[in-house]
């Protein structure tokens, strides 16, 4: 039987909690909206190589896979009755931020796995798939700071 | 036919051991059964045979190798051997169980990736294009894709007892690496399909698809069974 010391601290519960549900929430959106409903973003373009394969694949499984992690974790939080609302979505929008940036810089950019939109100019569309991301990023950051000095209730 | 007989005989021993168990048998189990051995003969009957289509061909291979494994998993047969067995062959059973070839095979970190490099294998050298010319060779190779994709499911799902479980953190990564692979080699099969084969960006869709999916159900059995579990329950109730 765990004593209080030895079990995580209901704390890093809340932020990994927000964390995974983050990147999962925004991962879920790109496939839906952009994939699925826009046909924008391509299955496979076939422009890049294995490596490039492997993080997408990593990336998509990894994404819902944190979802649904984030979400138990979340009510196992909500359960102990500590849920810190400044925290949970500080994580949450530092999660989703992170996967806005690495799927808009590493993915689009460095490993050319697809493109926003094809036939046509891409700047305007990188900058608006970057931009939204960091300032998700920055958001999320700030808020988890501020959460830091409220004590744990 | 073999396959029709195969699945009577599964489905006979299931229903005759709930009738031989020393306590209830929950019927939602029973309905799970057999729902996955119909879902296994359907596969391996039909679409699973059509190895020159793929669209058809991956409908059965989500069939057998997915769908089936999952609802066959939560009816927990090894559990049920275990209280519908006499007391001595249960505890043989049990014993069995322990050994450590089989404690390897419901390790999620062994069996997950077994099943995924036996679709590598099926998929990515000559051994699909084979299967059309050997009945016994499709056979076997049903056969495995059942077995491989049974085991890394009951490993990463633990729904029946085993010695030595890992946590539901590793399960759950065991799960996504899993989906991932499967992600991949969805992907590799639409750029370069297996020769003499048609419908291959359907297929390779369907496969990426329907994986992501059955993963997403598979993912939400394994979170709410631990957010039920006893330990969870009660490291919830206490005080911190």
């Amino acid at each position: 039987m765990a004593d209080a010391s030895t079990r995580p601290p209901a704390r890093r519960r809340l932020l990994v909690s927000g964390l995974l549900l983050g990147a999962g929430v925004a991962g879920a959106v790109d496939e839906i909206v952009f994939h699925q409903l826009l046909h924008w973003h391509h299955f496979y373009d076939r422009a890049s190589g294995a490596a490039g394969l492997v993080s997408d694949g990593l990336l998509h499984a990894g994404t819902f896979s944190a979802a649904v992690a984030g979400m138990a974790l979340m009510a196992d939080a909500r359960r102990r009755g500590r849920f810190l609302p400044p925290l949970w979505w500080g994580a949450l929008l530092t999660g989703a931020g992170a996967f806005q940036t690495w799927d808009g810089l590493v993915h689009h950019k460095v490993l050319r796995l697809h493109q926003v939109r094809y036939g046509v100019d891409l700047t305007g569309y990188d900058v608006a798939w970057v931009l939204p991301g960091v300032l998700l990023l920055v958001a999320g950051v700030a808020l988890l700071l501020r959460a830091r000095r409220v004590p744990a209730a | 036919m073999t396959a029709v007989v195969l699945a009577l005989l599964a489905a006979g021993a299931y229903v005759g051991a709930t009738w031989r168990c020393r306590s209830p048998w929950p019927l939602a189990r029973t309905a799970s059964w057999l729902a996955g051995v119909a879902a296994a003969a359907v596969a391996v009957a039909g679409p699973m045979g059509a190895h020159g289509d793929l669209r058809a061909h991956m409908a059965g291979h989500l069939l057998l190798g997915m769908a089936a494994p999952l609802l066959l998993v939560l009816a927990a047969p090894v559990t049920l051997a275990l209280r519908a067995l006499p007391p001595a062959e249960a505890r043989r059973l049990a014993r069995l169980l322990r050994t450590a070839p089989l404690r390897w095979l419901a390790d999620p970190l062994v069996a997950v990736p077994l099943n995924a490099a036996g679709l590598w294998l099926l998929y990515g050298t000559g051994l699909h294009g084979a299967l059309a010319h050997s009945p016994v060779l499709s056979a076997g190779v049903s056969a495995h894709v059942l077995v491989a994709g049974y085991l890394a499911t009951a490993s990463v799902l633990a729904v029946d007892p085993a010695p030595h479980r890992r946590g539901v953190g590793v399960r759950a990564l065991a799960l996504a690496g899993g989906a991932a692979a499967h992600d991949v080699l969805a992907k590799v099969l639409y750029a370069h399909p297996p020769a003499g084969t048609v419908g291959a960006e359907e297929g390779a869709r369907l496969m990426y698809d329907g994986g992501t999916v059955l993963t997403l159900l598979t993912a939400a059995v394994l979170w709410r069974r631990w957010y039920t579990s006893r330990e969870a329950v009660r490291a919830a109730a206490q005080p911190a």
